[in-house]
């Protein structure tokens, strides 16, 4: 039996994102875009009787959130809950959970949320140094004997992997500061990107800090407090609610195992193999991604893996401006991660469903029957794919 | 001593032989009895053949630079002297892969595939930690 446009995505909920104090922690920002995501839907807090979590790097300290989530909300009568931690593939992943789970009969209206909340307020003027927050305190960590030679952080193990492309491709600075700049270009067009109102152009990217070479400030993605909920249910039930169904025709994972560095290759081949076999989709037939950017690199190697260019052309291809705005191939079109906003897999997930329903405003990509999105967690170690599409 | 020192590894049973031969100046990984797989850092299992079965073997402290970053951000205070620090991945010549730190030489002069041979650098009684530096 295939999956097939057999279920749809019927609401998003999105909080504002970034320096947003709204609520004390993870569980508020949780609430408030179920909330939204049901009343865009047009649905009830009692409709829901499926609840998919995915904690972000604040949320991660209860092994039965899911449960907890459900106490803190009130939802009574669940048939279908988990707590899933893939990293930035989980997003997609809990999608795909819930349309299993809907397809088989096991649930009806399945809520799928993302929420952190690793900002911290201001601290006040009398006091001196960090507020304890923000991206080196949340994802600053070292393993192993890691701490002893100075390798702190997620920042720094993707960097080793970039380096190896570079040295055995040739990739540059020039091929990943053409993918900042042209997300920058589309978040412009974003209101709701934190990057919104702040150009920048390809002399910004040179100049703007080391990070951890080779990555400059601006191949590294944003950290934002924050929400994101999809709404999962069938595809028949989808047709009465408020929102154009958003039909999930394709799903997959891909988690390669073994060593990253030694391929430099994530789960996307295997991930797409299933994924585009449901949809019954070619490449060629895709109208715009949505990618999981993490950081610029993320991008190349994802455009790589799904075959828009062989392993190693990622630079060559985003070359001239392919990816940005009036580019041939539209990608992460509300900013993505590195200009937008961060809330792991559901960045690209919550765009693809705002540009499948042709909501996207000045950033509204004229052809959008087609979307692929992909959720990439770990140092390229898991993989999924959607393929959504605004036709059954 | 006031100043902020580096992080010293733990020396835990699963790193004890590690550490040991490094005091005497000796590079060792694990190596599977089994199917002969080396592996670093110290695994329970091989992950190739699974078996549980394993011994600590000299290497020869050769190899290459098979990757590296260059670290700008302050995590530790005791690097912050080293900032920019490079990390490496050293394929040895064996072929497994270990993280370290290169010696006698600008992060900006490193290049991947760079021939480098382990030194050792004494952290304390208990811990000498291997790092590598360019064969000239």
């Amino acid at each position: 039996m295939s999956l097939r446009a057999k279920c749809a995505i019927a609401g998003l909920g999105m909080t504002k994102m970034g320096k947003n104090y709204d609520h004390p922690n993870a569980t508020g920002f949780a609430i408030e875009a179920i909330q939204l995501a049901l009343a865009d839907a047009g649905l009830e807090r009692s409709d829901i009787d499926g609840l998919l979590v995915n904690p972000g790097i604040t949320w991660m300290d209860n092994p039965m959130l899911s449960v907890a989530l459900q106490q803190a909300m009130g939802l009574e009568n669940l048939r279908l809950t988990a707590l899933m931690q893939l990293g930035g593939a989980t997003a997609a992943a809990m999608v795909m959970h819930a349309a299993q789970s809907i397809a088989a009969g096991m649930a009806n209206v399945v809520a799928c949320v993302f929420a952190d909340a690793p900002l911290r307020p201001p601290a006040p003027k009398t006091e001196k140094g960090s507020n304890g927050g923000g991206s080196a305190a949340a994802y600053g960590f070292a393993r192993g004997l890691d701490a002893a030679y100075g390798q702190f952080g997620v920042n720094a193990e993707y960097a080793l992997v970039a380096r190896r492309h570079m040295h055995l491709y040739g990739t540059t600075n020039d091929h990943l500061g053409e993918i900042a700049v042209a997300q920058r270009a589309w978040a412009n067009l974003n209101p709701q990107a934190q990057f919104y109102g702040h150009p920048m152009n390809m002399a910004d990217y040179h100049s703007s800090r080391w990070v951890v070479e080779p990555f400059h400030l601006y191949d590294c993605c944003l950290v934002s407090n924050g929400a994101v909920c999809v709404i999962v249910t069938s595809a028949e039930r989808a047709k009465d609610l408020n929102q154009p169904p958003v039909y999930i025709l394709g799903m997959g994972q891909g988690h390669p195992g073994g060593e990253v560095m030694d391929t430099l290759t994530s789960g996307a081949p295997l991930a797409k193999q299933t994924a585009f076999r449901m949809a019954e989709v070619e490449l060629k037939d895709i109208d715009l991604c949505q990618f999981y950017d993490c950081y610029t690199f993320t991008v190349l190697v994802t455009l790589e893996d799904y075959g828009f260019c062989r392993k190693g052309e990622g630079g060559a291809f985003v070359e001239g401006g392919r990816i940005a705005p009036q580019g041939v191939l539209p990608v992460n079109t509300g900013g993505g991660e590195l200009s937008s906003f961060y809330m792991w897999g559901m960045t690209p997930l919550s765009e693809g469903v705002i540009q499948i329903r042709g909501e996207g405003g000045k950033r509204q990509v004229p052809k959008h029957d087609l979307c692929l999105v992909s959720g990439n967690g770990g140092v390229l170690v898991t993989h999924s794919t959607l393929v959504l599409g605004s036709k059954p | 001593m006031a100043e902020t020192t580096k992080p010293i590894p733990r020396v835990t049973p699963e790193l004890a032989p590690f550490f040991e031969a490094g005091k005497h100046g000796q590079l060792v990984v694990q190596k599977c009895e089994s199917c002969g797989t080396l592996r670093f850092p110290p695994r329970p299992l091989c992950s190739r053949c699974l078996s549980p079965h394993a011994v600590w073997t000299p290497v020869s402290g050769r190899g290459e630079v098979y990757s590296f970053n260059v670290m700008h951000q302050v995590y530790h205070p005791g690097f912050a002297p080293e900032i920019p620090l490079a990390v490496v991945v050293i394929k040895l010549e064996e072929g497994a892969k270990m993280l370290s730190n290169l010696v006698g030489i600008k992060p900006h002069e490193i290049k991947c595939g760079m021939p480098v041979e382990v030194v050792f650098e004494r952290l304390s009684d208990e811990v000498t930690l291997p790092k590598f530096r360019p064969v000239r």
